[in-house]
């Protein structure tokens, strides 16, 4: 793993045994480095491509098991969030993709990544093909918000992921409120058992964890129906999600760091870095 | 009113508004404008996003280019229009259309028209352009559309307006012009007629170095070139050489040769610390970080003004600023990774009344929410993380608003040293050259008018931050691959300078022709001197011209070569084969007259109005919390990318719900060391006019305490300055500069804390009919800090109930420029100054008190003094605190200070408010053995700070709540105030 601060690697030399992980990146992209450390933490042998060369020789994805579409404003996010790299991906790269998923190959990705995905229209049922059924809208504060969450892994098929679990992350996004067409659409989410984060109280909050009640601003960001974080596709094996769980790798990027008691054990890393290490765990026995 | 169809664009119209059953984000926002400006009848607002397609197309093509492109199938209704063709309006409303104005920059378009070319739903790259279309239902006079449309929806600057008319330009009339090269006679010109050739041609060159350029071309037997003139005036702009900084100054009968050289620099070269790197003559200034990862790490830091171009155009003048500074740092050396922004700004008073607010200005509202806009959208799409700044508020701002950008880079120590050579392609990268922009450098150099507005549009640049985001990704490896060895960005003075700097020692030969422009038409001169944005020139060895332009590409970044440094010590211009300038390169850069200047300064003669005694300390706190300077600055933070690149450590807002103001904040730039760094700053914006010297002194330790409170070694701080002034051809201004200049010199030497860049703006005046007004002279000094370990990073919240609070450093009657003092209406007094000979010992003992893990806590004490600062510390742990002022060491205090009120309010440098859990308290006490420090009280569980005064009675009494909705409750993120604004003229 190169510095952070150099430019990462387009290329590596092959490591039999560990799971390789692409990060993917374009014009606009701008969190490709700690994503591709967050992935090497977890125990990836990972490299980070220019989404153009991808076009120029689809066959540079084949060795990796784990694809990431990494944050940013992939061409500005003109047009809208995420929509111009989808529209790429969803025109020169879906077959590829969704082979790569049936082979068990892992996809993710995180803020603008999952925006693309969204706007790729890989969340949708496969069968029958027809319009795109959940977008991700203008926050519904009215502006950008960087601030730290609370996730909660709902029941879902996502591999990687196990109900209940909670995770402190950062949020960072202007357009990441979690919107479907009509009820019928979130219905059939959490049936297919695709809803698979979730924004809850965090533990800072005052008043007790859980309940019923709608989860107010600003513990849910952005307004997101039924305070939905992230979602997975039919299979599980792709996930998106809005907060920056790689922004949360080392034991001081949480915001109370320095509240932890003198006499307790020091933090050794930060809540993010599990979610990756599972995720290349799971694609570890994949290969097996 | 009907459509005018004559005017109709030749082109499909698309415009996408939201579905009817979603809100309308933008249409919201600007409702709750039109509220708070008092513009009622509108009931609703929405957004169409209008996009303008060839007419060739088909219409199945239109609406595939819509599915594929346009439209959110989940989100959107679209309605299209054929070429030529009224377009479908919702009924019964008002339509406002918004469109650049032909020439300038639409990256929107820019994209569509790429991913258009690149799909399969076009054939090749074809002519688009984006609108806006409001539509406004309800009763709306025509006078509240037009001020609506001016002021809220459009900057009319750069763009183009229809009210209820259909009216869209499309496509540019592409004027092939053959530029033949034009001679400007001088040397038998009359002064006057000097002076009315350098104002006609906004050239800001005066007398003196009109008549130097006269006689210089008298010996040359011929007159300048048109390029050869306004190279001399690019060059030898205040903005590119500091004329006054390094001209002759004489004061109180000393002559000072070079106030830079003499003052600021001075420090840094008598301090000669070896971990300066490179300091005052490169893009930024370079100081070392981690010497033991790699082959070492260096940091770079740059902070630069952007005051003019956000006066005219706030949101675009800002995101130009951090865009230009961010190139700063890409450009020092063989070029830094950059890895935080920083942002300060000074505005006048949220709620000044609109009928005073001068002609030609936007309300100091108006200018923030700008100026925080175009930080936000810049920098956030960068990729830099936001982290540190602030806001200052006064009314000398009014008319003339700072803006202040600064950049953080890493590099690699090999590539802290750059050189040209003869030979050398010169390559230009990144965005095309266009009119936008044109003479920014020396506009910065004049007052602002009433017309600057109007006249100076071209001045105003269009920032594409993504074009500088891929320039960003090309350079870093280029650089990695050294396939160059010289480089600078293309700031004021555009091509001319970055083109003139790097061959100042050899000299250049460039083909304007070559340069590639966003559309034709434009002049070589306008070619040379334009300032569009996010460009860079880099000195490439031949041989690795064809892998350096490779490099590039493969970012779909532009890579260009239009010219070859020479050693022939000339710079040499062609155009289509013709000779356009020829110049002695020395003349060019060494030419400049020097003429000496009168500076004086004599202070302002106001009686001292003491610090009374106070009915309830209780009230004035809350007030004082909510006032702007005070208040939470948590509405823009959170607006700010702070977390990408995951370095953060510290962050702006800290505490238990993330609502405390941090002094300083801490990144880990590297994951292979331990050590972090400290970003901090001082300023005021009401000491320097009533005593410029103190103000440097404290601003600097103000920087200081920042980043010694978060965990910074006092003695590995690096500080920058950044002054704005008032014109300084008037004595009394460049006086206080002189004044300021030698604080700064006396503070960095005290201190050790070498300045190791910096920038000025002189000429922050501003003329309303008659009258000109000077801002308030405006010191702005950011601090860099080592953290020898990421892990003894601190915080100012408070952490434990039973914890001991310790007050260090002492407290004396320094009201001058305070915050308890304009909120009373009082001014005079002293100005806090720090003690040079007690404070630096201090810092580093309140340093080591972090380093060995004995503090809890650590706040600075700045604006409000101790009172605010302890407001600060419980409500951001959500605790509370019991404090005895009996306890606090008060120095002897003059006729008319109350000492409770000075021990509360006070804003004497040099002090800070320490927890310390009981266990530590005796090794914190030995640790500051020497220095005035006091235990005066205990953090406390029962969620309210209560202090006592000296004399045992009650000071304040208020809960944690009340003390965090006083300083977060009171921003309101609306435009302006509630004030009626006056209508645009018809």
């Amino acid at each position: 793993m190169q510095s952070p601060t150099m430019s990462p690697p387009e290329t590596s030399s092959h490591t039999p045994r560990r799971p390789r992980a692409l990060v993917l990146r374009t014009s606009g992209t701008n969190c490709e480095t700690e994503t591709a450390r967050a992935l090497e933490l977890g125990g990836a042998q990972t490299d980070v491509l220019h989404f153009n060369r991808v076009l120029e020789s689809p066959e540079l994805l084949d060795p990796y098991g784990i694809w990431v579409f990494a944050g940013g404003f992939s061409y500005g996010d003109d047009l809208a969030a995420g929509r111009v790299w989808g529209m790429e991906l969803r025109t020169q790269l879906r077959e590829q993709l969704r082979a790569h998923v049936q082979r068990g190959g892992l996809a993710l990705g995180v803020c603008n990544g999952f925006q693309v995905l969204v706007e790729s229209g890989i969340f949708e049922p496969s069968e029958p093909a027809g319009e795109r059924s959940v977008a991700l809208y203008s926050n519904a504060s009215n502006q950008y918000e960087c601030r730290w969450v609370e996730l909660e892994s709902a029941d879902c098929c996502c591999p990687w992921l196990e109900a209940g679990e909670r995770m402190p992350v950062p949020v960072a996004h202007a357009e990441g409120r979690f919107v479907v067409r009509d009820d019928t659409v979130m219905e059939r989410l959490v049936a297919g058992r695709q809803v698979a984060l979730r924004y809850v109280r965090p533990s800072w909050a005052d008043g007790s964890a859980g309940g019923t009640e709608p989860l107010p601003y600003p513990y849910n960001p952005n307004g997101a129906v039924g305070d939905v974080a992230g979602i997975c596709d039919p299979s599980g094996r792709v996930l998106g999600l809005m907060p920056h769980p790689e922004r949360n790798l080392d034991p001081w990027n949480h915001p109370h760091w320095t509240r932890q008691e003198p006499s307790a054990a020091p933090r050794d890393v930060g809540e993010g870095l599990a979610f990756y290490r599972r995720m290349v765990e799971v694609a570890e026995s994949a290969l097996v | 009113m009907p459509p005018t169809t004559a005017t109709l664009p030749r082109a499909w119209r698309v415009e996408v508004f939201r579905d009817a059953q979603r809100d309308d984000p933008e249409g919201t926002h600007v409702q709750s404008v039109l509220a708070s400006l008092g513009i009622d009848g509108a009931k609703s607002v929405r957004l169409g996003r209008g996009y303008l397609l060839p007419a060739e197309l088909q219409r199945s093509e239109v609406e595939g280019i819509i599915t594929g492109l346009l439209a959110d199938p989940v989100l959107d209704r679209v309605r299209i229009s054929e070429p030529e063709c009224p377009p479908e309006t919702s009924t019964g409303c008002h339509r406002v259309l918004v469109a650049k104005k032909p020439g300038v920059t639409d990256a929107v378009a820019q994209t569509l028209a790429r991913a258009l070319e690149t799909s399969s739903l076009s054939a090749e790259r074809p002519e688009v352009a984006t609108f806006q279309a409001w539509e406004f239902e309800g009763d709306l006079a025509p006078t509240d559309l037009q001020t609506i449309a001016r002021r809220i929806l459009a900057n009319p600057v750069i763009e183009d307006v229809a009210i209820d008319l259909e009216h869209l330009s499309y496509g540019l009339g592409s004027v092939e012009v053959d530029h033949q090269r034009v001679e400007v006679p001088l040397r038998d010109k009359s002064d006057e007629e000097l002076m009315r050739i350098s104002q006609e041609g906004t050239l800001s060159l005066n007398l003196v170095e009109m008549q130097t350029i006269a006689e210089h071309y008298r010996e040359q037997g011929r007159d300048p070139s048109a390029c050869e003139l306004e190279t001399l005036a690019q060059t030898w702009s205040e903005h590119c050489q500091h004329k006054t900084f390094r001209g002759r100054i004489e004061m109180d009968g000393e002559l000072i040769d070079n106030l830079l050289k003499t003052t600021i620099a001075a420090a840094t070269f008598e301090l000669d610390k070896p971990w300066c790197i490179s300091v005052f003559h490169d893009n930024a200034g370079i100081i070392e970080f981690e010497p033991d990862v790699d082959d070492g790490w260096d940091l770079a830091f740059k902070v630069e003004t952007h005051n003019h171009p956000s006066a005219i155009d706030p949101y675009g003048g800002a995101g130009t600023g951090i865009g230009g500074v961010i190139r700063d740092i890409l450009g020092v050396g063989l070029g830094a990774k950059p890895i935080a922004n920083t942002d300060a700004f000074f505005v006048g008073p949220p709620d000044l009344p609109m009928d005073q607010v001068p002609k030609g200005t936007m309300h100091p509202k108006r200018i923030l929410n700008g100026v925080v806009a175009g930080v936000r959208d810049y920098g956030n799409r960068m990729g830099i993380p936001t982290v540190s700044g602030g806001v200052w508020f006064d009314k000398g701002y009014v008319g003339n608003p700072l803006v202040y950008a600064g950049t953080v880079g890493i590099l690699p120590r090999s590539c802290a040293t750059k050189s040209v050579e003869p030979g050398d392609i010169i390559l230009t990268v990144g965005g095309r050259t266009g009119r936008d922009g044109i003479h920014g450098a020396t506009f910065s150099s004049t007052e602002l008018h009433e017309e600057s507005e109007v006249l100076s549009a071209a001045a105003v640049q269009i920032g594409d931050p993504i074009t500088e985001k891929k320039v960003l990704d090309g350079l870093l490896r280029a650089r990695d691959a050294r396939l160059y060895r010289g480089i600078t960005d293309c700031g004021a003075g555009g091509l001319s300078s970055a083109v003139g700097e790097m061959g100042a020692e050899c000299g250049a030969e460039v083909h304007l022709e070559k340069v590639p422009l966003k559309y034709p038409g434009l002049s070589p001169e306008e070619i040379w001197i334009s300032e569009a944005q996010e460009r860079m020139v880099l000195a490439v060895p031949p041989e690795s011209l064809e892998a350096c332009i490779a490099t590039f590409e493969a970012e779909a970044v532009e890579a260009t070569a239009i010219g070859t440094f020479t050693d022939t010590g000339r710079l040499t211009l062609h155009y289509q084969g013709r000779e356009m300038a020829d110049m002695d390169m020395h003349f060019l850069h060494e030419g400049t007259p020097r003429p000496t200047r009168q500076a004086e300064w004599t202070p302002p003669e106001i009686e001292d109005p003491g610090a009374p005694a106070l009915d309830d300390a209780s009230t004035v706190l809350l007030d004082l919390l909510a006032r702007p300077g005070i208040a939470s600055k948590e509405w823009i933070t959170r607006q700010y990318d702070h977390e990408v690149q995951g370095m953060r450590v510290v962050g702006p807002n800290t505490g238990v719900h993330m609502d405390g103001p941090s002094d300083g904040v801490v990144l880990r730039p590297l994951p292979e060391s331990q050590k972090a760094i400290a970003l901090g700053a001082g300023a005021s914006a009401t000491m320097g006019r009533l005593d410029p010297k103190s103000m440097a002194m404290a601003c600097i330790d103000e920087a200081l305490r920042n980043v010694v409170a978060a965990g910074g070694d006092p003695t590995r701080t690096a500080i920058l300055d950044n002054f704005s002034w008032g014109n300084c051809d008037k004595p009394d201004r460049l006086g206080a500069l002189v004044l300021a200049s030698k604080g700064c010199y006396e503070a960095a030497m005290a201190y050790e804390t070498p300045f190791i860049s910096g920038k000025d703006s002189l000429n922050n005046d501003y003329r309303v009919g008659d009258e000109t007004l000077s801002i308030p002279p405006t010191l702005y000094i950011s601090s860099l800090s080592i953290v020898p370990d990421v892990r003894r990073a601190m915080t100012m919240d408070a952490k434990q109930a039973g914890n001991r609070l310790y007050l260090v450093g002492s407290t004396g009657a320094d009201f001058g420029g305070s915050e308890l003092h304009a909120y009373l209406g009082l001014d005079g007094g002293r100005v806090p100054c720090p003690d040079l000979a007690t404070a630096p010992h201090l810092f580093q003992a309140v340093h080591s008190t972090l380093a060995k893990g004995l503090v809890r806590a650590c706040h600075d004490l700045s604006e409000g003094g101790l009172a605010v600062a302890l407001a600060e510390t419980c409500l951001a742990g959500r605790l509370g605190a019991s404090v005895d002022l009996a306890r606090l060491p008060l120095d002897e205090l003059p006729e008319g200070y109350h000492p409770d009120t000075s021990a509360l309010f006070s804003e004497s440098c040099s002090r800070f408010l320490i927890e310390v859990s009981p266990d530590n308290a005796a090794s914190f006490e030995a640790a500051l053995e020497g220095h005035v420090y006091a235990h005066i009280g205990d953090v406390s569980n029962d969620g309210h700070l209560c202090v006592r005064g000296a004399g045992g009675s009650d000071l304040i009494n208020l809960s944690v709540e009340d003390l965090a909705h006083a300083f977060t409750g009171t921003h309101d993120s609306s435009a302006a105030p509630a004030q009626r604004v006056a209508p645009e003229g018809s």
